[in-house]
């Protein structure tokens, strides 16, 4: 009797582990060594430029310093809590007030400032762009008024957006009990308007390009207009408007460290900014940890876009990367 | 002659292009009875689906119009449903959904979610396709998604069904099918149905008239032919059919007179 595995074996797993992961292995490998023997070579005013393992060191310390925050937040919540019981014992009426922890925000609070803002700009953007991109689609009338504009605005780099936002900002957002920090809705504001653009464009295009028989069905059956967008038009061009939205959340991601560093808005940007004008010898290597750091997040962005765009797109042939 | 079913009179159209209006069509004149089987004929470019486009109101006539039990057709609408050449069916909606999209606009106030659902399932039992009822159309073949799109034009419960080259991308074996298939639709629910076609065979198969059109442009009604066969039919018997034989070369003659004169 024969012994037969319970699932097949490629004949060609051995040349398929060698390109998918051995590979990239020795590329990145190669990289480190270049970069390695390189960076030593260069002096700065702030010491040697940084090579791999200063690098990891400095992510290293990065995370405790991380851990070591938390800590010292935990104790100060502990003594204020104990203070206030025992202020309670003496006098059962005593006011309490309770202080919020004003520690240095470290490089993981920033990275989570970041992904928030950046957030919060692309789902504005989206929720812009997306039906604008339909309208203009739909209508060759629209799309004629506004595609001038969307062409120049296109280009439009987010530090020459950002003095503009940020006195309309602050001539607009006044409020005695801010929701946001000025800052935030400045960064955020930058990064919607410089990651619309593609969503609009990639939505009308795909809008307008939809088989003019499924919009002759919808004719015969006397769709309602809502009824056709919603059943016929969104769902056909579903695929061109996630390739749109992947575009923008990663043109979004990239304008926001820029955006941060001249808002002074807490996140990533910052710290690259606030390393830089700290100038200890370690700056370049931590500034280096937030470069791969930010690439990183880029990147994973990048794969939840991709992961809802095959998740949503109906069709089977379409090849997405 | 008003109390006919359908009917196109003096019908023609022009289209708007650089080098002035277009005349596509001149002077159709066609009465159609209910229940009757049209074919329509003729060569490629010569206005066979233009007239079809006119009586689903997807195009305006410039003069003339069209009456559906003596009511002007100017729009589209479910009474005069249409099957597409390349099936267009929403491809991101399983057959079942595709048919249902039809009959959930159509019967939306008259019949109940479980009638619709019945009346789905019916139509998709007509066409012989319930055991791919969830299927997407990228998931079935070509055949299997027209007779998708043949149910989806059937469950509108159309007054007038309309085909535009049906079974023109199918393979002779499946178009084969699909023609038995539609000949005992017709004899089963006697719907009026007008079919464009550039296979002679399928045609006189079908049909009680076949429409001969001339070519374009200013193309019209070329000649009408009554065939006048038994229903039901059956292609292999037909074969041999001095009869059959005689309208299949009546009507190749058209074609092929019209041809010579066009090269002439």
């Amino acid at each position: 009797m024969a012994f037969v595995l319970p699932f097949k074996v490629p004949k060609d797993i051995g040349s398929k582990i060698i390109k998918s992961f051995v590979i990239p292995f020795v590329a990145f490998l190669l990289f480190l060594g270049i970069w390695g023997g390189t960076a030593s070579q260069i002096v700065t005013s702030l010491g040697e430029v940084p090579g791999p393992s200063q690098v990891w060191q400095q992510s290293i310390t990065l995370y405790d310093e991380h851990v070591a925050e938390r800590v010292k937040e935990e104790k100060f919540y502990e003594r204020q809590e104990k203070r206030n019981a025992k202020k309670l014992e003496k006098n059962p009426d005593a006011k309490i007030k309770i202080r919020a922890y004003t520690g240095k925000p470290t490089f993981f609070d920033q990275m989570l400032t970041s992904l928030y803002t950046v957030l919060t700009g692309f789902i504005v953007a989206s929720l812009i762009a997306i039906p604008i991109g339909i309208v203009s689609g739909l209508s060759t009338t629209v799309h004629r008024a506004i595609n001038p504009l969307i062409q120049i605005f296109k280009p439009v780099s987010p530090l020459a957006w950002l003095p503009i936002v940020t006195m309309i900002v602050s001539a607009l957002y006044v409020s005695n009990d801010p929701m946001f920090s000025k800052s935030f809705v400045t960064s955020a504001i930058t990064v919607t308007l410089c990651c619309m653009w593609p969503t609009i464009i990639n939505t009308s295009i795909g809008v307008s390009s939809i088989d003019n028989d499924l919009i002759n069905v919808s004719r015969v059956l006397r769709l309602s207009w809502f009824t056709k967008i919603y059943k016929i038009v969104l769902p056909s061009s579903v695929p061109m408007i996630f390739a749109g939205l992947r575009l923008s959340l990663g043109i979004g991601w990239m304008v926001l460290i820029a955006a941060e560093m001249l808002a002074q808005n807490p996140g990533l940007g910052k710290f690259v900014w606030d390393e830089f004008q700290n100038g200890s010898s370690n700056s370049l290597a931590r500034i280096m940890v937030a470069v791969f750091a930010i690439g990183i997040i880029g990147f994973m962005l990048d794969r939840t876009m991709q992961y809802f765009q095959q998740k949503v797109s109906w069709d089977r042939n379409a090849v997405i990367r | 002659m008003s109390n006919s079913f359908l009917q196109l009179t003096q019908v023609s159209i022009e289209f708007p292009t650089d080098n002035g209006p277009y005349k596509a069509l001149d002077d159709v004149n066609l009465d159609i009875a209910e229940k009757e089987f049209i074919s329509l004929i003729g060569h490629s470019g010569c206005g066979k689906s233009t007239v079809l486009n006119i009586v689903a109101g997807m195009y305006q006539a410039t003069t003339g119009g069209v009456l559906l039990e003596n009511k002007e057709v100017n729009e589209p609408g479910p009474e005069r449903a249409v099957v597409f050449q390349n099936h267009s069916l929403l491809p991101w909606l399983t057959s079942y959904q595709n048919v249902s999209l039809a009959v959930d606009q159509v019967f939306k106030s008259t019949k109940s979610k479980a009638e619709r659902h019945d009346w789905i399932m019916h139509n998709l039992e007509l066409v012989h396709m319930t055991h791919a009822k969830d299927k997407l159309p990228s998931e079935i073949s070509g055949g299997m998604k027209q007779r998708v799109g043949i149910a989806r034009a059937l469950a509108m419960e159309p007054k007038v069904l309309l085909m535009d080259e049906p079974f023109g991308a199918l393979d002779a074996l499946t178009r084969a099918h699909l023609q038995d298939s539609l000949m005992e639709i017709h004899a089963d629910l006697g719907n009026t149905v007008i079919m464009i076609t550039h296979d002679v065979d399928e045609a006189v198969l079908l049909s009680d008239r076949i429409v001969m059109m001339t070519n374009g442009p200013a193309a019209t009604v070329g000649e009408i032919l009554h065939v006048d066969l038994e229903r039901p039919r059956n292609r292999l018997e037909l074969a041999d059919n001095e009869q059959f034989n005689h309208y299949r070369a009546e009507v190749l003659r058209f074609l092929h007179d019209r041809h010579k004169r066009e090269a002439a």
